[in-house]
Formats: C-alpha cells, structure tokens, sequence
C-alpha cells in the first residue's frame, strides 16, 4: 500500500517537473521569437533605422 | 534540460551573431553601400554608357557599424533561443545532440528561415523595388513556419504521408506567390542586385552552420545538473 502510494506521488511530481520543463522551453522559444520580430520587422523609425543594414543582409523585408 | 536550452543558445547565438557580423562587414556591405548610392541618385545606372563600378574608400561609421553588430548578434541569439528549443524537443524524444547533428539543425534553420523566403522574395538590395512591407512580412513569416514544419516533418515523420504534406508545405508559398510590384522600377544595377542575393543567402549559410555547430558542441560539453 505505501509503496504503491509513494509510486503515484513519485510519478505525478516527474509529470508536473516533465511539463513544467516544457513550459520553459516554450518560454524560451517565445523570448526568441519576440527578439527576432522586435529586431527583424518592427516598423518604429528609430529601430527601423538601427536594424537597417542588418534586415537588408539577413534577408528581412525592409521597407 | 532548461540549463541546457538558455546556456547554449545565448553563448552560440552571439559567436554565431558577431562572426555573422563579421562576414557581413566583409562580403554584404560593400555591396550594399554601392547600391545606396544609386538608392540616394548619386549615381544612376540607366543610359547607354554604362557607369563605373564606383571606389569604396574604407570608412568606419561607429554608430552605423556598431547598431549593426548588435542587432546582428541579437537577431542570431533570438534564432538560436528558438532552435536550441527545438532541438530540446528532439532531445527528449532521444535523439543525440552534439556538434555533427546540430551542423545539421543550423542549414536546416538556414533554409526556412532565409533560403525557403528568399525562393520568391530574394534579399532586397537598398533601392529594390518591392510591394508594401506588412504584406511582404506575412508572406515571409508564413514561408518560415511552413517550411520548418516541413523540415520537422522530413526529419521526424515516419511514413511517406509525411513527406507529401512536407512536399506540399514547401511548395504552398511560393505557389501562392509573395507580393511583388506591378512595375520594374528599381533604380539599382542587376549586377550589384544579383551578387547582394548571392552573398546575403551565403552569409546565411555560415552563420547558420556556425549556429547550429555551436549550439550542439556547447550541449554535448554541458553536463545535465
């Protein structure tokens, strides 16, 4: 009985870790989607102008 | 596993980012500061005479320069957090990362993201004529994720049903079409267009390699905590 209840709570926490390790994975996919749009398509004139060589070199759509 | 992700991809994505610089100094922007001059109508390239290819004398623009090696490491370093990622998903399903397989992540990264767009909207030298920019940002967003999608589905699919929609998937953009100008309009010489395309798509290339080398060495030396 114990041995099978400490079993369900072992196996419930590596499900809880196993998704929370996904949610940062996510997480980190989103911050570098979020830089590559900010840096790469934001229209703002002054970022525009700062990234300007860069998106044209990389492959951007620029103006 | 987390650990993992974030060290590799910020410590490859700005090597990868400052030598994408450095390529980029060497072999895009003469060739780009050439066709601004045509951009501006400094020089104009129409007429039976032709014009001289013109002398670029060596300058260094610190606040030009500097803005570009910043938000070219930022841009690989927001690359390399989205493929580290990806390649985290492929980890815990069991497979190697190392340098060899993260070679093979970086061209993969390097045809959706710049080769797959650059089939039907080639890299704009300044002065390029093209249609309205949000337009042409969709398309291209849309052309990426289709074409990882098919990447991923080469790669990881199991069966032939697989390799069709991936087939179909790279083909969808550029069947649809990217936004173009309804005229030719463009003030730039082909030559300089033509050889931007060129070394804009080879740069990717190496930077991409590198990228994705070094997101796989830095895995394989990080130990799991």
């Amino acid at each position: 009985m114990t041995t099978q209840a400490l079993g369900q709570t072992d196996t419930r926490t590596l499900g809880q870790s196993a998704r929370s390790e996904i949610a940062a994975i996510f997480a980190v996919a989103l911050i570098g989607l979020g830089i590559v749009f900010v840096a790469g398509h934001a229209q703002a004139s002054a970022l525009h102008d700062a990234a300007h060589d860069v998106r044209h070199a990389t492959g951007f759509p620029c103006h | 596993m987390f650990q993992k992700v974030l060290t590799s991809a910020v410590f490859a994505g700005f090597g990868a980012g400052l030598l994408a610089a450095l390529l980029q100094f060497t072999f895009v922007q003469p060739v780009l500061l050439r066709a601004e001059l045509f951009e501006s109508g400094a020089l104009m390239h129409f007429g039976a005479d032709g014009t001289p290819v013109p002398e670029l004398t060596f300058t260094v623009d610190a606040r030009r320069d500097g803005l570009s090696i910043l938000f070219t490491a930022l841009i690989y370093t927001g690359y390399a957090m989205v493929l580290s990622a990806a390649m985290a998903f492929a980890a815990r399903r069991g497979h190697a990362i190392n340098l060899r397989s993260g070679l093979l992540w970086g061209i993969a990264g390097f045809v959706a993201v710049q080769l797959a767009p650059a089939f039907s909207l080639p890299p704009e030298l300044p002065g390029s004529a093209a249609a309205e920019v949000g337009a042409r940002q969709v398309w291209w967003s849309a052309t990426i994720v289709a074409t990882a999608v098919a990447l991923g589905l080469i790669a990881f699919g199991r069966n032939w049903i697989a390799i069709l929609i991936a087939a179909a998937l790279t083909l969808a953009p550029h069947l649809v079409g990217a936004p173009h100008t309804a005229d030719y309009i463009g003030p730039v010489p082909p030559e300089l267009a033509g050889l931007f395309a060129a070394r804009a798509l080879g740069v990717g290339l190496m930077a991409w390699s590198i990228l994705g080398a070094l997101i796989g060495l830095i895995w394989s030396r990080e130990a799991e905590p």
